[in-house]
């Protein structure tokens, strides 16, 4: 499958190799009623190996995920068979309603309404931490 | 509008002004007892604290103000499911300044976040209570005279308690200052201050589980109690609570100018036979806390434009 063989759509690429699925389900692709493509690892001159996803339609696609999973993914905006846009991602410095909080004690667990923030405190470590308890993010979960 | 959320959110400066406003309430009472003249500090206490709000209540009291009061979850809308944020909403409608104490970590940010007056921290969880810091701070300014070049140890539970934290963040701001983690290995402090705060600012720390060694090296002992509310097992805090007793023995080895500190209530972690020995300061501490309430009352509303 070639990136051109999309119309309109969009494309992630230079995926981490194995990362593919996990940006599939951050992103809730699997809810989309359009052709997805995950390709798993695709031989890279650059990468060794690296995983691509394909979206076969003119969707939004939240960049915030992509650079919390994998912030040295590219992002493909095809138009018409042509390449558009390539956006380079990089870590967000805050991430809305994609992790969820853990901590039983936070704040988060008894008010179901506020939304879960977690905001970059440690980019080299690519830390996240909680803005309410300060609680750092693992096992990310929709 | 500016809030008092954590510690880290005044600059050094800041605290050190706020330092200089309550040296000056000790000296000049009567400056400032009618500074907030009308104004009105609404304490909402969603867990039990006594002191804590007395303090709040009496510094407002001191300032010429008045305080409007919700004294615990059982009586108030949070007993019916009011959120956060909805409370501080309404109470916004009826006060200058607002002082919380809530049991879960994070609730203070969601009352600045919602309210349209000024919101002090009053202890949310295990997480932050900067008002104690300040409490401390001016303690150790007025008992030793310096921020810097001070070994201070920290005793007992350095997990879960609060004012550990950010005792250590504020300290850590000063050069030459050492830190001893006295406790069991159970109540350690947790890795993300270590790695965060000491390792990543170049602090010395060491980390022991015996008082008696490191007390002849000691500026300051902080000692905490305890706290069975931060424990979901019983057996737990039952086996780890009287771990450290600082009694008159344990301090025949340590310094003659030494600050023994703590945020209190204690239960049994300093005899109360160390209470009359002059380096025993955790009652001047509570003092101290009331003059800082009053200088942070003070910012706050002014920086609100309130007065």
């Amino acid at each position: 499958m070639n990136v051109d063989s999309i119309k309109t759509g969009v494309v992630i690429d230079h995926i981490t190799a194995g990362k593919g699925m996990q940006l599939y389900e951050l992103l809730n692709l699997g809810s989309l009623d359009v052709p997805v493509a995950i390709i798993q690892n695709v031989i890279s001159r650059k990468m060794g190996k690296k995983d691509i996803i394909k979206i076969d339609a003119d969707i939004p696609v939240d960049l915030n995920i992509i650079g919390y999973v994998d912030p040295g993914a590219t992002v493909n905006i095809i138009k018409n068979e042509k390449l558009i846009e390539k956006l380079n991602i990089d870590m967000p410095e805050r991430l809305v309603n994609v992790l969820k909080c853990y901590n039983p004690r936070c704040i988060t667990q008894t008010e179901q309404e506020l939304p879960h923030i977690f905001k970059l405190t440690n980019k080299e470590k690519q830390v996240y931490r909680c803005i309410y308890c300060e609680t750092q993010a693992k096992n990310p979960e929709v | 509008m500016r809030s008092a959320i954590d510690i880290v959110d005044f600059s050094t400066q800041e605290i050190e002004d706020m330092i200089g406003v309550a040296l000056d309430i000790i000296d000049n009472p009567d400056k400032y007892a009618h500074a907030c003249d009308r104004k009105k500090l609404a304490t909402l206490f969603f867990e039990p604290s006594t002191r804590t709000r007395l303090s709040f209540e009496a510094a407002m009291y001191e300032l010429g103000g008045n305080v409007i009061s919700v004294s615990s979850a059982n009586s108030s809308s949070a007993a019916k499911g009011e959120s956060v944020a909805d409370t501080v909403k309404v109470v916004s409608c009826y006060a200058d300044i607002i002082a919380m104490r809530h049991p879960k970590e994070g609730a203070a940010l969601v009352a600045a976040n919602n309210a349209t007056i000024p919101v002090i921290n009053a202890g949310d969880g295990g997480h932050c209570h900067p008002t104690q810091t300040f409490a401390d701070l001016l303690t150790i300014y007025r008992e030793k005279g310096t921020f810097e070049n001070l070994t201070i140890g920290l005793c007992g539970d350095l997990k879960f308690g609060r004012t550990v934290h950010s005792l250590i963040n504020a300290m850590c701001r000063y050069t030459g200052n050492k830190f001893v983690l006295i406790s069991p290995n159970e109540l350690k402090l947790p890795s993300y201050v270590k790695k965060d705060v000491l390792k990543e600012r170049g602090i010395p720390y060491v980390q022991t589980t015996s008082l008696e060694e490191v007390m002849p090296d000691l500026d300051v002992l902080y000692m905490t109690r305890v706290q069975r509310e931060r424990f979901f097992n019983e057996e737990d805090y039952l086996r780890l609570k009287d771990t450290y007793v600082l009694d008159m023995k344990k301090l025949a080895r340590a310094k003659d100018d030494l600050c023994i500190m703590h945020p209190l209530p204690r239960v049994n972690e300093i005899s109360v036979a160390v209470d009359d020995d002059p380096r025993a300061c955790y009652f001047k501490q509570v003092l101290n806390g009331k003059y800082m309430r009053m200088a942070l009352i003070l910012k706050l509303l002014k920086e609100a434009g309130t007065i």
